[in-house]
C-alpha cells in the first residue's frame, strides 16, 4: 500500500499521450515546435533580453495604502544615491499627450471608466499601484534608490472586501446603456419555472482572486529612436494593438510606434491589456533619453497587470424527476476596480450548453478599491463552468443519475441561446471515449464507496466551452528560388505553438516540407493581427496563411502557363493539385508538368515571389453558432483523515475543429488541466482588508500546481474539422483546456468524499 | 538590497572574529534564506561572514551520538547512508522541506536559523514585531491561516518553518556552538524560543556564535518511524501541520515514544505529555487517538486556524499509524 497515492504516478512522454486513433493519413503530423531549440538554449529573446547601448534600468515603488492621495514624495536621498538618474512621479513626469483624451485600449469591448495612468495625478486608488519610477545606470542601483522614497499619503476609508461589500454589486454600465449587451440580464422562458420545479438545487458558489502568474514577468524596453519614433519590447498579446495603444497615447502616427514581441513567456490573458508600467517605462526613456527597461517584480504581477477576479456565484436549477431541465437562474458578481468596469462572460454558458427551456442569468460587477481584472485563460467561462458544472453534479446526485446520462438527457443539438445550429458539436464523441478512458465504471453513484488503502476514491466530470473566435488577419509569404517559404504575420506567441502550427499549415497547403518554412511573428511592422487571445489564432491567422499559399500558387500558375508549350497545363490545374517538391513545382498526378523554381525565377529575372494575403470572418457566423467544446474527468484520491487530495489521473477531450500541431495543442490540453488543479486546489490571491493589501503573492505563499500535484493527463481530440468556422476546419482550444477542470476535480472530490465544497481553492482543511 | 561587505573565513574562530568585528554582521552559508530576506529589506546585514570553506560538513558516528557538522548539506545528510540507517525520521523530515534545488545549497545550520514565512514578517509595509519590535503584530487579527495554536503571544503568533528540526526535536539532539568565548552545548529543545516579548529573538543563540554540529544520541527508532507533513499543495510548501513520530514497538507494545509537531508553534513543538501516553501502550488506533488528544491541550487558534485544531490531532494519529505500520 502507499502512503500518498500521488508519490508514485505513471508519467508519459507527450508522444504516448496522443490517440492517434482519432488521427487518419491526411491528417495533420505531430512535430516539434520550431521554436523549441531557442527556446530550451537560451537563443530565444525575451523583452527583458534586449541590451541596447546606453539601456538603463527602472523600478517602480507601489502605493502602500489602498486609497487617498499622495501628500509628498521625498526623493531627494534616492537622487543622490550612486548611479540614480532620475526619480520619477506626477510630480516631474513630463505630459502624457494621450492622458487628455480617453485611453481606452483598441482591441478591447469599451469598458466603462479611466484606465490608470501611470504618474497622472496624486490619486491612490488601490494598494500596489506604481507610484515613483526610479532609473538609475543598473538593476541594483535603481532598486537600492527605490528603497530610499518616502511617500507620505493623505489616507481614505478604503473597501477591499468583497463578501462586506456585495450589496454594493451594480449593473455595469455597457448592459445599462445597451438590453443587448451580453452582460445585460437575459431570460428565456418563463422567468418563474424554478419555483415549481419538482427537483431544486440552489447553491452559492465562490472563486478566489486568482493571478494568471507565468513564469516570465512583464516586462519592457522603451526606446525613442527619436523625438518622434518609438520602439518597443514588450511582453504583450499583441503587437498591433499594442502600437495603437501607445500611437494614440503619445499622440504618434502608428506607424512611428514600433512594438517586438519575439517571444512571450506565457502571459495566460494578463498582456492583453496595455499596463501603467508600460506607460512608466516610455516616460522614463523619453525624460532620461535614454533606452529603459522595467521588469515588474513577482510581487508587482498581483497588482499591476491584472488578475482572474473574485466572483461569487448562485444557481438555481431546476429539474423533473427523470431528469429534464426545467430551470437554470445564474447570478454571478465579479470584482472591478473603482476606476474600470472589467466584464466577462461568466454567464453565456450556461445560456447555451444544456436544453432547458427556461433560463435567467444575471450579472453585475462590485466596484472596490483593488486594481482592474483582466481576462484570464479560460475567462468568465472557466469561473462560470466551476459553478453551472458543479450545479449539474449536484443535481444528478439529487435525481440518483449519472452525471453524464443527466448530460446527455439535456443534451443540445442546437444553440438554444442564438437559436442557430451549431457548426459543429462533437460532445457526445469525447463523453464516449473519456468515460472509458477513465474508468467510469469504477465510479459508485454513492460518496465514499470506493477506497484505495485508506484513501477514498471519486471520480467526476465537467465540461467546458468557448466562442471559436476568428478576427482578421493577414500574412506576408515570399518564396525563394530555392523554394525556402518565408511568412510573416504581427500576431505574438504567447506559447501555444504559433509558429509550428502556422509552419504545419503552410507546409500541407503547399507540400514545401516543414524544414523549409519560416514562420516569423511578434513585429507590428509585419502584416495585420490582433491580440493573441480568445482562443482565436489559428482560426484567424491560420486561413490567411493558406490565403497566401494559395496566392502564391496562383503567381506561380500564371507565370508559368504564360510560357505555354507544355506548361500549359499549369493554367487549368487547380490550386489543391499544385505542389511543391525540392525545389520544382508541380502538378500532383501529372508527372510531365514539372518546373524547376530557379529557373522558372531566373526566366523572369526575378529573385523571390510574394503575396500579403488577408483572410475576414465570413457570413457563416451569422448562420451558425460556433463553438468549441472539451470534456474532463478527474480521478482523485482524498485522505479521510489529514484532507489530503490527490489528483490520480485526468482525461481531457477536445473537440476544437481539425487538429493542426497535434503535439503542441495535446501541450495545451495538459497546461490547461494543470491551470484547472490549480483553480480547484491550490491558487488564491488573499487580500488583508484592513490594510487592503495581498498577503500572498509570491510562489511560495501563492500556490501555483507543482509536478507533484499534476498526475498522468490523458489528452485526446475529437479531430473533425469545422469548415463553417473557418477555412482550415479548426476551433480554438487554448481555453476549453481549463474550462471545466476544477469542476470535474470538485466532482470527484464530492464523490470521493461526500463533502460538496463550493468555494475553492479546496484545501486539505475544508476536507476535514 | 543595501550594500554590503563581504568576506570568507575558513575555520570557526576567524568566522567568530569576522562577525564579532562588525555589528549588524551576519554568517551567511547557502544563502537559500538570508539572501530573500536581504533582498527585500527583511534582513539589512552591513557584513557576510562566508562559512563555507570551513570544514565542517562531516556526518559521522562519533561513540554512542551521530555528529552532523552545521555545513552538511540538506541533501547531503538526507542521503547519507548512515543517517537513513539510524536516523531516519531525520532523514524523511528533510526529504519534506523545500525542493531538491534547495536542499542542495541549504545547510543543516541555515536551515535551524531560518526565518518565519509569517506574510507579515515578509512585508516591511505591513507591522510586525518580530521584523521591528513595537509595530505590533499583523497576523494577530489578519490572515494567519498558517499560524501557530501553542506558545503564542500578544507580540506574536508566527510559526518556526523547518521541517528537519521537528524531527531533531523529537531525536533529543543537542545544538554544538562556537563563541568568542569558547564552545557550548544547547539541548535542542531549548534552541528555539517562544515569542514572548521578544519575538524578534527566534532563539537563543548568542550573538557571535556560530552553530558547529548538531549531536543526536543513538536510539531504537529506526524502524516505526514517519514524517507526516500536510501542506497546500504536494510539494513545495511549507507545512499547515506536520509531525514526527517515532516509536519503538516490541510485540505490538509501545516501550518509547517519541513525538514533535511543526506549523503549530513559535519552536520545534515536542509533546512529551503525549509520548507519555504512548508507552506501555498497544500500538493501536485508540491509543494515538489518545495521545493526540492529550497533545492538543492547551491549543489555542485564531480566526484563520482554527481548522489546525482538528486537523493536528488527525495528522498526529496518522503520522502513528503510519509509523507503526512502515511500507
Ligand atoms: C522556496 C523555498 C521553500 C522552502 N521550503 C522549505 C520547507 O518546506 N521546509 C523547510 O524546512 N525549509 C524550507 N525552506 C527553507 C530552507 O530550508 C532554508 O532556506 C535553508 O535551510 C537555509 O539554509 P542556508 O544554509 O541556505 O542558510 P542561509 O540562508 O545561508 O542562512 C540562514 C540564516 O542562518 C544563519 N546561519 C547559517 N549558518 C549558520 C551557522 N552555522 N551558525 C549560525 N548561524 C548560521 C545565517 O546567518 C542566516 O541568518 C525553503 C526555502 C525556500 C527558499
Amino acid at each position: 500500500m502507499l502512503r500518498n497515492p500521488c508519490e508514485s504516478k505513471e508519467k508519459s512522454l507527450n508522444q504516448q499521450i496522443m490517440n492517434e486513433a482519432f488521427f487518419d493519413k491526411k491528417d495533420y503530423k505531430s512535430l516539434d515546435r520550431v521554436d523549441g531549440r531557442l527556446k530550451v538554449t537560451g537563443a530565444a529573446r525575451y523583452s527583458a533580453e534586449y541590451q541596447l547601448p546606453g539601456l538603463v534600468y527602472a523600478v517602480l515603488v507601489e502605493s502602500k495604502i489602498a486609497k487617498g492621495t499622495i501628500k509628498s514624495i521625498d526623493s531627494r536621498a534616492a537622487e543622490r544615491a550612486p548611479g540614480v538618474l532620475a526619480v520619477i512621479s506626477h510630480v516631474n513626469a513630463i505630459k502624457v499627450p494621450g492622458y487628455q483624451t480617453s485611453n481606452q485600449h483598441p482591441s478591447e469591448p469599451p469598458v466603462n471608466g479611466q484606465p490608470l495612468r501611470a504618474f497622472y495625478d496624486n490619486n491612490v486608488y488601490y494598494n500596489g499601484q506604481p507610484i515613483v519610477a526610479v532609473v538609475a545606470s543598473t538593476l541594483e542601483k535603481a532598486q537600492f534608490g527605490a528603497s530610499l522614497v518616502k511617500i507620505q499619503y493623505e489616507k481614505e476609508q478604503h473597501k477591499t472586501d468583497f463578501d462586506a461589500n456585495m450589496d454594493n454589486a451594480v449593473l455595469p454600465a455597457q448592459a445599462k446603456k445597451n438590453p443587448k449587451s451580453p452582460v445585460a440580464d437575459y431570460n428565456r422562458g418563463d422567468k418563474n419555472a424554478f419555483v415549481n420545479a419538482p427537483v431544486k438545487i440552489d447553491a452559492e458558489y465562490v472563486l478566489p482572486t486568482e493571478v494568471h502568474n507565468p513564469m516570465e514577468l512583464q516586462a519592457i524596453t522603451a526606446y525613442w529612436e527619436a523625438d518622434d519614433r518609438l520602439t518597443l519590447y514588450d511582453k504583450v498579446q499583441g503587437t498591433q494593438p499594442t502600437q495603437q495603444h501607445f500611437a494614440k497615447e503619445w499622440n504618434l502616427p502608428p506607424e512611428n510606434v514600433k512594438v517586438i514581441a519575439t517571444f512571450v513567456g506565457g502571459a495566460f490573458g494578463n498582456g492583453l491589456h496595455n499596463w501603467p508600467h508600460e506607460t512608466a517605462a516610455i516616460i522614463a526613456a523619453k525624460q532620461v533619453k535614454k533606452p529603459v527597461k522595467l521588469v515588474l517584480t513577482r510581487e508587482q504581477m498581483f497588482t499591476m497587470v491584472g488578475y482572474r477576479p473574485y466572483t461569487w456565484q448562485k444557481i438555481q436549477m431546476g429539474a423533473t424527476k427523470d431528469g429534464k431541465l426545467v430551470a437554470i437562474n445564474h447570478e454571478s458578481v465579479g470584482q472591478t476596480s473603482s476606476y474600470e468596469e472589467f466584464t466577462e462572460s461568466t454567464l453565456q454558458q450556461t445560456r447555451m450548453m444544456y436544453a432547458s427551456p427556461n433560463v435567467n442569468t444575471r450579472y453585475r460587477i462590485l466596484k472596490l478599491d483593488v486594481s482592474t481584472p483582466i481576462w484570464m485563460r479560460g475567462p468568465g467561462e472557466a469561473t462560470g463552468a466551476f459553478a453551472l458544472e458543479s450545479a449539474m453534479d449536484e443535481m444528478a446526485f439529487s435525481l440518483g443519475m449519472d452525471p453524464i446520462e443527466f448530460r446527455l438527457m439535456n443534451y443540445t443539438d442546437s444553440d438554444p441561446d442564438k437559436q442557430l445550429p451549431w457548426s459543429t458539436k462533437y460532445l457526445k464523441e469525447c463523453y464516449d471515449a473519456g468515460k472509458e478512458k477513465i474508468g467510469w465504471d469504477k465510479r459508485k453513484m454513492q460518496p465514499g464507496s470506493v477506497r484505495s488503502g485508506e484513501w477514498l476514491v471519486g471520480y467526476g466530470m465537467g465540461t467546458g466551452t468557448f466562442g471559436a473566435n476568428r478576427g482578421a488577419a493577414a500574412v506576408r509569404a515570399q518564396l525563394d528560388a530555392d523554394g525556402n517559404l518565408l511568412m510573416q504575420c504581427a500576431i505574438t506567441d504567447i506559447g501555444p505553438g504559433t509558429g509550428t502550427a502556422m509552419v504545419q499549415i503552410a507546409s500541407n497547403t503547399t507540400g514545401i516540407s516543414t524544414d523549409k518554412i519560416i514562420f516569423q511573428l511578434g513585429n507590428s511592422q509585419f502584416p495585420k493581427a490582433g491580440n493573441q487571445g480568445g482562443s482565436s489564432t489559428v482560426n484567424s491567422v491560420g486561413p490567411a496563411v493558406q490565403a497566401a499559399c494559395n496566392a502564391l500558387k496562383e503567381q506561380l500558375k500564371t507565370m508559368i502557363a504564360s510560357k505555354g508549350g507544355s506548361n500549359a497545363a499549369f493554367a487549368s490545374a487547380k490550386k489543391e493539385d499544385i505542389v511543391f517538391v525540392n525545389g520544382q513545382v508541380q502538378i500532383a498526378g501529372n508527372d510531365s508538368a514539372k518546373v524547376d523554381i530557379r529557373t522558372l525565377f531566373k526566366q523572369n529575372n526575378i529573385q523571390k515571389m510574394e503575396t500579403t494575403q488577408e483572410s475576414r470572418p465570413d457570413e457563416n457566423r451569422n448562420k451558425y453558432s460556433m463553438y468549441a467544446f472539451s470534456m474532463h474527468f478527474a480521478e482523485v484520491h482524498v485522505h479521510p483523515l489529514t484532507g489530503q487530495v490527490c489528483v490520480k489521473k485526468v482525461v481531457c477531450c477536445g473537440d476544437a475543429g481539425t487538429i493542426i500541431s497535434p503535439k503542441t495543442a495535446a501541450n495545451q490540453m495538459i497546461g490547461g488541466a494543470t491551470g484547472g488543479i490549480g483553480m480547484a486546489l491550490t491558487e488564491s490571491a488573499v487580500i488583508d482588508h484592513r490594510f487592503g493589501r495581498y498577503v500572498t503573492k509570491d510562489f511560495a505563499e501563492y500556490h501555483v500546481p507543482v509536478h507533484a500535484d499534476v498526475p498522468h493527463i490523458e489528452v485526446f481530440f475529437v479531430n473533425k474539422p469545422d469548415t463553417l468556422a473557418d477555412p482550415v476546419g479548426s476551433k480554438g482550444l487554448g481555453e476549453i483546456a481549463i474550462i471545466g477542470v476544477a469542476p470535474a476535480i470538485a466532482n470527484a472530490i464530492f464523490n470521493a468524499t461526500g463533502k460538496r465544497i463550493r468555494e475553492l481553492p479546496i484545501t486539505p482543511d475544508k476536507l476535514i | 538590497m543595501i550594500q554590503f561587505q563581504y568576506v570568507r573565513t575558513s575555520t570557526p574562530k576567524a568566522a567568530v572574529d569576522a562577525v564579532s568585528k562588525t555589528q549588524n554582521a551576519r554568517f551567511i552559508a547557502g544563502g537559500t534564506n538570508l539572501v530573500d530576506l536581504m533582498k527585500r529589506n527583511i534582513m539589512t546585514p552591513e557584513k557576510l561572514v562566508d562559512i563555507n570553506n570551513i570544514p565542517l560538513k562531516g556526518i559521522e558516528q562519533q561513540g554512542n551520538k551521530i555528529v552532523i557538522g552545521a555545513l552538511a548539506l540538506n541533501s547531503q545528510v538526507a542521503d547519507s547512508k548512515l543517517v537513513q540507517e539510524k536516523l531516519p525520521l531525520l532523514s524523511q523530515s528533510l526529504n519534506a522541506g523545500a525542493s531538491a534545488q534547495i536542499r542542495n545549497m541549504a545547510t543543516v545550520g541555515g536551515n535551524m536559523m531560518q526565518r518565519t514565512r509569517c506574510n507579515y514578517f515578509y512585508d516591511t509595509a505591513m507591522p510586525c514585531n518580530k521584523r521591528e519590535p513595537g509595530l505590533g503584530c499583523g497576523a494577530l487579527e489578519g490572515f494567519n491561516r498558517m499560524h501557530a495554536i501553542f506558545g503564542t503571544s500578544e507580540k506574536c503568533i508566527a510559526v518556526h518553518p523547518s521541517d528537519m528540526c521537528i524531527a531533531l526535536v523529537a531525536l533529543d539532539a543537542t545544538v554544538v556552538a562556537a563563541g568568542p568565548k569558547g564552545e557550548r552545548r544547547i539541548p535542542f529543545a531549548e534552541f528555539h524560543r517562544l515569542p514572548g516579548d521578544t519575538p524578534e529573538k527566534d532563539n537563543n543563540l548568542m550573538e557571535n556564535e556560530l552553530i558547529t554540529a548538531i549531536e543526536i544520541p543513538d536510539n531504537a527508532f529506526t524502524r516505526n518511524v514517519h514524517y507526516l507533513k500536510i501542506r497546500d499543495r504536494a510539494s513545495y510548501a511549507f507545512a499547515v501541520i506536520s509531525v514526527a513520530a517515532a516509536l519503538h514497538i516490541e510485540n505490538n507494545t509501545i516501550k518509547d515514544a517519541r513525538l514533535a509537531m511543526g506549523g503549530v508553534s513559535h519552536k520545534p513543538w515536542r509533546l512529551s505529555e503525549a509520548e507519555k501516553a504512548l508507552i506501555g501502550k498497544p500500538a493501536s488506533e485508540k491509543t494515538f487517538r489518545n495521545a493526540a488528544e492529550i497533545a492538543m491541550q492547551g491549543a489555542k487558534a485564531y480566526k484563520h486556524n482554527a481548522f489546525k485544531l482538528k486537523l493536528g490531532p488527525n495528522t498526529i494519529v496518522q503520522a502513528l499509524k503510519n509509523a507503526a505500520e512502515p511500507v
